[in-house]
């Protein structure tokens, strides 16, 4: 553990497990529920714990970030193609169609646990962060989030967040060329 | 200040004193009563102004003016069957109104509905909170309000609130980008999240509300936008009663469709609000020199302003023929979300120097062209997934091929 020592009050105590059942309760259902709209609904759940754990921290920006991104566009996009594709009817698979991925699962919690334990091992247990201050004036606010945010997207990280952008965007002509397929004579199919 | 911060916060992380959580439970209580009322006075000026409108009376028998109606109504409502139909996702099915209503009242709690008080030593603000991620909650919760309609069109388990939802989720979702934009550019002005900070920023005078700062162009936008975002006329094809039954909640009945009517309503008159807040100074305004009710004049304007947005609504669905939906996405994509990020480039140009402001006009005139010609070549071309029934030339259907498709001649 770190040198650093905090004091939690009760309520942030009580903030922090109510975010944790949220956020497990949520990724359990996530891999549970057989109706995949009932996953999207327990992701919809996670996202909100995590959101609540980013307010606690006073993080309150990236925490309508997550409300507004994840929750609010990405898994109703889900949500919209399960809708569309239909494939919200249960299926009822009796046969594990990829038996062979089971030991590549197991290698993938093993490696995925053994790195949260080394993480907690050598930083502080609820942040991950090496070293928590308190003292620093902006963080200790929470009124500056935005604009140290900001700061950093727009100056030390700068090439790589126009970088993403531009990703996204050739992503987005990608898809719209994907989905165009031109199409020459209309008005004949009519009169079929 | 500390007592300031410990009162507008609910999550009570800065410490509690037995007079702060009396405050906001008292605030919350006040604020959650002063809406549900508010609700069904508009219900029923809606009623009212929409009969005068189109010649009629209008409700008339419950009380004076017919006050009492939407209470003999929702009375009624509560005492129907509760109908879960056979096919429905029950969770789901009992789920889906309390996304719609819940997200509507945590918008309202945003809201300055007054200036500062002054209680037994502590600072309240006349709002129901004031986090820092301020106007941002807004919008997260138009993205949460969108999985009521969503799920609750999906878990009915029948084909017309099903499309109605289809429709719901790419109505709401195309209009929120603008929506964001238009409150980034709100923001880049006051230069501040919260509410609180935003409605301080404009209070100096008239030519202060960010709807004269912004030009006139932001708001537009975004009272176009936000009528999209609550489905109301003319943007309402989710509820299109001659495509869709009666849209989402066409299986609903009893309580639960009385939680989407109220959702509606809370809806309306908190998006009133945001406007205000956004766009005309909130409970700013002129205050008479009178001691003691200073307070009671900023929530008096706050007032007059939201009634006047709730009657521009109801004027809408009065006048306004309903947007096909192709009509609508071309408004939204096409119109909407380049003009809200050209004018955000164009104000954010203007902050920094009149010679950046030039620079960007410029750029924003030369995309305008772009964008103008791209559309027009789009127009001419016609496209679209192969497997789908082929579209019927062009929009309004010209005359002979209708006469050719309903006669069968060839």
């Amino acid at each position: 553990m770190s040198a650093v020592t905090i004091s939690y009050a009760w309520p942030s105590i009580l903030v922090f497990v109510a975010a944790a059942i949220l956020i497990l309760v949520g990724a359990l259902g996530v891999i549970t529920y057989k109706n995949p709209v009932h996953s999207a609904l327990s992701l919809i759940m996670t996202l909100f714990g995590v959101a609540v754990a980013f307010v606690a921290q006073q993080a309150d920006f990236l925490a309508a970030v997550q409300i507004i991104v994840y929750a609010g566009a990405i898994v109703v996009l889900f949500l919209f193609v399960i809708m569309f594709l239909g494939v919200d009817r249960k299926e009822h698979v009796h046969v594990e169609p990829f038996v062979s991925q089971r030991p590549l699962a197991a290698l993938g919690v093993l490696i995925t646990v053994g790195g949260l334990i080394a993480l907690m091992a050598e930083s502080h247990w609820v942040t991950g962060v090496k070293s928590v201050s308190t003292v620093g004036t902006a963080l200790a606010t929470g009124q500056a989030n935005v604009r140290q945010l900001g700061t950093a997207v727009f100056t030390t990280y700068l090439f790589a967040f126009e970088a993403t952008a531009a990703l996204l965007v050739i992503a987005v002509v990608g898809a719209v060329l994907l989905a165009r397929r031109e199409r020459t004579v209309l008005t004949e199919e009519v009169d079929e | 200040m500390n007592s300031l911060l410990a009162s507008s916060d609910p999550l009570f992380l800065h410490g509690v004193t037995w007079v702060v959580a009396l405050i906001v439970v008292i605030k919350i209580l006040v604020g959650f009563g002063a809406l549900m009322g508010a609700v069904i006075v508009m219900i029923w000026f809606e009623r009212k102004a929409i009969s005068d409108m189109q010649s009629r009376i209008g409700p008339q028998r419950w009380g004076p003016f017919g006050l009492f109606q939407t209470l003999a109504d929702g009375l009624k409502l509560i005492g129907k069957e509760d109908l879960v139909p056979a096919e429905a996702d029950v969770f789901v099915f009992k789920l889906a109104p309390y996304l719609v209503v819940i997200p509507a009242f945590i918008t309202f709690a945003i809201v300055p509905i007054g200036g500062t008080l002054h209680i037994a030593g502590h600072v309240v603000l006349l709002q129901m909170a004031n986090p820092p991620m301020g106007i941002l909650l807004m919008l997260a919760m138009s993205g949460i309000s969108v999985y009521g309609v969503m799920l609750a069109g999906w878990s009915s388990g029948s084909k017309y609130p099903l499309l109605s939802s289809v429709r719901a989720s790419a109505q709401m979702i195309s209009y929120e980008a603008a929506l964001g934009m238009t409150i980034v550019t709100v923001i880049l002005v006051t230069g501040a999240l919260t509410t609180h900070n935003i409605v301080l920023s404009q209070g100096g005078g008239i030519w202060h509300w960010n709807l004269i700062r912004l030009g006139f162009v932001p708001f537009a936008i975004f009272l176009i936008a936000i009528t999209a975002e609550l489905n109301r006329p003319p943007f309402d094809v989710v509820e299109a009663e001659s495509e869709l039954v009666g849209g989402f909640h066409t299986e609903y009945s009893s309580f639960r469709f009385a939680i989407f009517f109220l959702a509606e309503f809370m809806n309306t008159i908190t998006m009133s609000a945001i406007m205000v807040t956004l766009f005309f100074g909130g409970p700013a305004g002129w205050v008479p020199p009178i001691a003691h009710l200073k307070w009671v004049f900023p929530i008096i304007w706050f007032l007059i302003k939201t009634s006047i947005f709730c009657f521009c609504y109801i004027w809408f669905r009065a006048a306004l023929p309903r947007f096909r939906y192709d009509q609508l996405m071309d408004l939204g994509w096409k119109r909407l979300i380049p003009l809200s990020l050209g004018w955000m480039l164009i104000v954010a140009g203007f902050l920094i120097s009149w010679r950046w402001g030039a620079l960007m006009v410029s750029a924003v005139l030369v995309a305008w062209v772009v964008l103008a010609r791209a559309f027009e070549l789009g127009k001419t071309r016609e496209s679209g997934p192969e497997r789908v029934l082929p579209t019927v030339g062009e929009r309004p259907i010209p005359g002979h091929v209708i006469r050719k498709l309903s006669d069968g001649e060839a």
